[in-house]
């Protein structure tokens, strides 16, 4: 099926611009009138998935393609990539430096998150390489 | 939103079509069209931004004539706590109450002392605890109006109480008919500091003949209001709202009415926007009241006052210290929730969408996309809308192909 294709550059290691491609996808669903709560988990999920682009990748791409009942996100960076995913996915556990700690970001929830607040979540992840993030977020 | 009713009017021989007010605009409801700026009502907040920012005052801003009072034979004065931040050298509010009715009305109810009893009732529903945290205060029509517009996944934070104005109504048209004043006879008059509280006291209240018979400009009671008060020499005790009350006409006066520690005040369209957008991606999770005013400082910043919002605010600091009085409570009064709570929860406007429609509205904005793909970018005004953006988002509604005079111009060269 045809969908709505957007496309961003997320700037690595600015964090006043992160959440610059969220707000873009936030402003698109609401003018398709896509129902508040959805709007609001694609606004949270995608965010969180910025702000790991400038914490953890020196930024990176993300890819929304909206359908009528669904949200379809990559979020693609060439970062360090993530060595035990299962461990990246716990409550509280980060690699984030003290420096960013110290910003307030880094406190372990960004990957959980993303999980809350979508339906599916799919990480393809290779050290040295980078991450994919995948997420959908029905409507 | 009904927009028969308008907040903001168009002076057209004033108006010499620049763009300041149509990129202050923070719901991009402003296009210039033949050279005149056109409010699109349906998108606009009443915020009065475009009067603020109007260099050629084009923007007038809508409100009653003083004189519909006279045709009231019983009259009462709703002044808002904005007004007694007008005044230099005022050391007693009582002054500003004398003056009202040396004036010609015969009550005057103090929308402060409304303002606490809100409180008051803000406090026991935040203490039942079944508000969805953070509330949001919905004292400032132009914030309630734009969650409406643009927030809608904030919707169910509002604060769903009537605004001090119409509390201090009910309760002055209560007294004066328990005073035994027929109620045909009485007119009650809010004395405004904002074209938002005009147009939305107009859409409840004017227009259906509820409460609130009028609403003036504070500005044009000013002047009227002055030449009276320079005539009094001792006024008597009238006032009976206190410094909390009186604190509501400038930024964090509602919050530090509350009590709470974990709140957030802002004020400033921009900033207003801001929090909103932090809130609705779920970063203020914890904290448990927000209040937001659109004008800059709170109600003083609203475009109908006289003074500096800022001079104002350090006039009504100084003025709450004498004003002692604790603050008004609903057992005081004999009040139950129901007596602030709203009667039904405001419609989420729609008029942000591209069609009302899902899918058409999909296929427009996949148009939009394209469009954009070959605009400059540059946001510069130049065909009458705010961004490049917004003249795609037309183009499409309107059926045609956006025709860019910066494009035009690189094609040329």
């Amino acid at each position: 099926m045809e969908c709505l294709k957007l496309e961003f550059d997320v700037d690595g290691e600015n964090f006043s611009s992160a959440g610059n491609a969220s707000e873009s996808v936030k402003r698109t669903l609401k003018q398709i009138g896509v129902p508040p709560a959805s709007v609001r988990r694609v606004a949270i999920a995608m965010y969180e998935g910025e702000i790991n682009m400038v914490i953890h990748a020196h930024g990176g791409k993300a890819e929304v393609d909206i359908y009528p009942d669904r949200a379809e996100i990559w979020l693609k960076d060439r970062g360090p990539g993530i060595a035990n995913i299962d461990l990246a996915m716990k409550e509280g556990y980060s690699t984030a430096s003290d420096n960013i700690r110290s910003l307030g970001f880094g406190a372990g929830m960004g990957l959980p998150n993303m999980k809350k607040y979508s339906d599916e979540m799919k990480i393809d992840s290779t050290v040295g390489v980078g991450t994919t993030v995948f997420l959908r977020i029905n409507f | 939103m009904d927009k028969t009713l308008k907040t903001v009017v168009l002076d057209s021989d004033k108006c010499i079509g620049c763009i300041t007010c149509m990129r202050r605009c923070p719901t991009e409801a402003i296009r210039i069209v033949n050279g005149k700026a056109k409010i699109l009502y349906d998108k606009c907040i009443n915020c009065g931004e475009c009067v603020r920012s109007c260099k050629g005052g084009a923007k007038r801003p809508v409100y009653d004539s003083f004189e519909l009072v006279a045709s009231y034979k019983y009259k009462i004065a709703l002044p808002s706590p904005s007004l007694f931040g007008q005044f230099n050298h005022l050391d007693n509010p009582n002054y500003v109450i004398e003056g009202l009715l040396a004036l010609g009305f015969d009550d005057v109810f103090e929308v402060g002392l409304a303002a606490e009893l809100v409180t008051d009732c803000s406090k026991k529903l935040m203490e039942k605890g079944d508000l969805v945290r953070p509330v949001i205060s919905t004292a400032c029509p132009a914030v309630a109006e734009l969650i409406l517009l643009k927030f809608h996944e904030l919707a169910d934070h509002m604060l769903p109480i009537y605004a001090p104005a119409k509390v201090a109504a009910k309760l002055a048209k209560s007294r004066a008919l328990e005073a035994g004043i027929p109620a045909d006879d009485i007119g009650i008059f809010f004395i405004s500091p904002c074209p938002a509280k005009v147009y939305s006291l107009h859409k409840e209240e004017v227009s259906n003949e509820k409460y609130i018979s009028g609403v003036l400009s504070q500005s044009d009671v000013y002047f009227r209001l002055v030449e009276k008060m320079n005539k009094i020499e001792t006024p008597r005790d009238l006032g009976k709202c206190g410094h909390f009350g009186i604190g509501w006409g400038s930024s964090g006066g509602e919050s530090n009415s509350l009590g709470l520690g974990n709140y957030i005040h802002c004020s400033g369209v921009r900033n207003v926007l801001g929090v909103l957008t932090e809130m609705s991606d779920g970063k203020l999770e914890g904290a448990d009241f927000v209040e937001l005013n659109m004008c800059p400082g709170g109600c003083v910043g609203g475009v109908l006052n006289v003074e500096n919002p800022f001079i104002a605010r350090n006039r009504m600091r100084q003025l709450a210290e004498k004003m002692k009085t604790p603050p008004a409570t609903m057992e005081e009064f004999g009040l139950d929730e129901k007596f602030f709570l709203w009667d039904k929860a405001p419609e989420p406007s729609t008029s942000f969408r591209l069609d009302e429609d899902m899918f058409a509205a999909m296929k427009k904005m996949m148009q939009v996309e394209e469009y954009l793909k070959e605009l400059p970018g540059i946001d510069c005004g130049m065909c009458g809308a705010p961004t490049c953006r917004c003249f795609a988002e037309d183009a499409v509604i309107a059926g045609v192909v956006p025709d860019c005079v910066k494009l035009k111009e690189r094609k040329k060269e």
